[in-house]
């Protein structure tokens, strides 16, 4: 009963943001540069979200991201550009299809541990992006134009499902298991559970939302190319989940709203927004190795005194 | 006739990523560790080298002779900075600083002279040998002597020297070499040193062999030479020199197919295929994973 009580005071607050943003948009009360960096914010949440599926509940150490969100990106504008659906339907699909080719990438590499799989999964990425830099039905090196029809809207209830699902996915018997795993694979796999499968879900659902991302994200920018998709954006993604603590998804949201924030600000600079980026990530991992939150969430904080002691 | 040409290409680059992945391979030998800035330290190379040669006028040896001791100090700094303090730490936060530093070389190098690729100066004419028809030029002679030697060199050290036997003896078994009296911080710091020194090399010849050098261009070859030092078993020297080769050779057959554009993607295909048929590489032993 109070747990559902929590639930839906949560959806109402969502649901008033979004309505207050959407009124001043309405009012003309937000600039067209504020509105692009709300809708950009809300790609890198649910990268970042995504991408914590995988590295922060299952422990699995995946460096390549960009590969997923390329697909989602080309899929859906592909979808919306060349065979003429709407929009809904694309962002569907482009999911869909990131979703397909994150089995196809997990199942053989994650047999794989550690660095390895870091590094495979790179690969991985690497050869998405050399495929579709290949392929001149999508306009090969020069990219590919795309409609602009993101809208606050998308963008939002997109952040919205992505944070509802993964939540109640860490929350279930399944999120439990995929934690187990993080922990100690050996242990887990001792105690029955099927490491490999929960693996490849956690895999699939994070390059589930990294599609619809790579969706919102190709109908956002007017055109995609495969240069934007590389090691930097895995790299930038990955900042986002380290920073906000491995293991905590309002971490992982809160860095990705910060950062896209300040480098939206240093978007003058982009070499000192890369020294930053980079002075902020080695000191945070020599001094704080577990990233700002750990792993608990900001929902912890209000939490003191209830039942004794805090949740670790 | 093409094809001995071409497989001269293939062994001039090949042994530039073997003389890089050497650093990749003993580095991830002792403190296991994928050390992302080791792309960045050949770039630094190759600069010191335009720099030396173009600047200061220095004859080619020289120059790379003096990126080789700048870029060792280099690797020892970054050693002792940044990865020291994660000696303990989980292998995600090492291998996070480590793109961390990466990151850092690069773009405070393109903060201090900006993108733009520089051309590196002609240090001597190029001349064609004609060996059975086939062209050879002096640099790929050059760069396959200098290569080699260095190579050579390293053998020695690592097999001949105190300090290499200290090397062999950290990356078997750091607590075991500490209670045998090793200084362990001492042979990392010497590992980097060597490893930096070697990726320094390479950035010069790189330089001289492709003309063209720009800050981010060690981000490539970077995670090509670790490819080279996975497909011939992570850890052995011998085999990241094999899988350099390897590598050069068949990047440089599938460009000659005229499948140019697919070229980097050839290196992953082979990443992954030795990651599942055969991880521990061509000269790795199957180690069973301690519970």
């Amino acid at each position: 009963m109070k747990k559902s009580k929590v639930f839906w005071s949560y959806l109402a607050l969502a649901l008033v943001v979004y309505a207050v943003v959407q009124f001043l948009i309405n009012g003309n009360m937000v600039s067209y540069a504020s509105q692009n960096m709300l809708i950009t914010m809300c790609i890198n949440i649910m990268l970042a979200v995504s991408l914590h599926v995988v590295i922060g509940i299952t422990g699995q150490f995946s460096i390549g991201h960009a590969g997923f969100l390329a697909v989602g990106a080309y899929i859906s504008a592909i979808c919306t550009m060349k065979l003429g659906m709407p929009f809904v339907t694309a962002i569907l699909i482009g999911a869909v299809v990131a979703a397909l080719a994150g089995l196809l990438v997990g199942i053989p590499t994650l047999r794989l541990k550690g660095d390895y799989l870091a590094i495979a999964t790179l690969g991985f990425a690497e050869i998405i992006r050399i495929v579709f830099l290949n392929i001149d039905y999508v306009g090969g090196a020069a990219g590919m134009q795309v409609a602009h029809q993101s809208t606050w809207t998308y963008a939002f209830f997109g952040v919205f499902i992505t944070i509802l699902v993964i939540s109640n996915f860490t929350k279930s018997r399944h999120g439990r298991a995929c934690i187990a795993v993080r922990e100690d694979e050996i242990a887990a796999d001792a105690m029955g559970i099927n490491t490999t499968y929960y693996k490849v879900i956690a895999f699939a659902i994070g390059s589930f939302f990294a599609g619809v991302a790579g969706a919102i994200y190709a109908h956002n920018f007017y055109i995609i190319q495969p240069t934007a998709f590389g090691f930097l954006k895995s790299f930038d993604i990955l900042i986002f989940v380290v920073l906000g603590g491995l293991g905590s998804l309002s971490g992982s949201v809160i860095a990705a709203i910060f950062l896209t924030a300040v480098s939206t600000y240093l978007q003058g600079f982009p070499e000192t927004r890369m020294i930053i980026y980079s002075l902020v990530l080695i000191l945070v991992m020599l001094y704080r190795p577990k990233g700002l939150m750990g792993t608990k969430e900001i929902t912890d904080l209000f939490k003191f005194g209830k039942k004794g002691g805090t949740r670790t | 006739m093409e094809w001995i040409q071409q497989l001269v290409n293939g062994i001039s680059l090949g042994s530039i990523y073997a003389l890089i992945a050497l650093g990749y391979t003993m580095v991830y030998g002792i403190i296991k560790l994928i050390n992302f800035a080791h792309g960045d330290v050949f770039m630094l190379g190759a600069f010191i080298g335009f720099f030396a040669i173009a600047r200061w006028e220095m004859n080619v040896f020289l120059a790379l002779i003096l990126a080789m001791i700048l870029c060792a100090i280099i690797g020892v700094i970054i050693e002792r900075v940044a990865y020291k303090r994660l000696r303990n730490a989980t292998r995600i936060a090492a291998l996070i600083t480590a793109i961390g530093v990466s990151l850092l070389i690069e773009y405070t190098v393109i903060f201090f002279r900006g993108a733009s690729p520089s051309a590196y100066p002609t240090v001597f004419e190029t001349s064609n040998f004609e060996i059975l028809g086939v062209k050879i030029s002096t640099q790929s002679i050059l760069i396959l002597s200098v290569s080699i030697f260095l190579m050579i060199l390293l053998q020695f050290i690592v097999h001949k020297t105190k300090i290499g036997k200290a090397m062999r003896a950290v990356s078997h078994d750091a607590d075991a070499a500490k209670l045998m009296g090793i200084n362990v911080d001492n042979t990392i710091s010497a590992t980097f040193a060597i490893g930096s020194a070697l990726a320094g090399a390479a950035g010069v010849i790189f330089g001289i062999y492709y003309t063209r050098i720009d800050p981010l261009m060690g981000v490539l070859p970077g995670i090509k030479a670790f490819i080279a030092a996975v497909l011939g078993g992570i850890g052995i020297i011998p085999g990241a020199m094999v899988g350099g080769l390897v590598l050069g050779v068949v990047e440089t057959i599938v460009s000659a197919l005229g499948y140019s554009l697919w070229r980097d993607a050839a290196a992953f295909v082979i990443l992954i295929l030795i990651l599942i048929i055969r991880p521990s590489g061509i000269f790795g032993k199957n180690a069973r994973e301690k519970v």
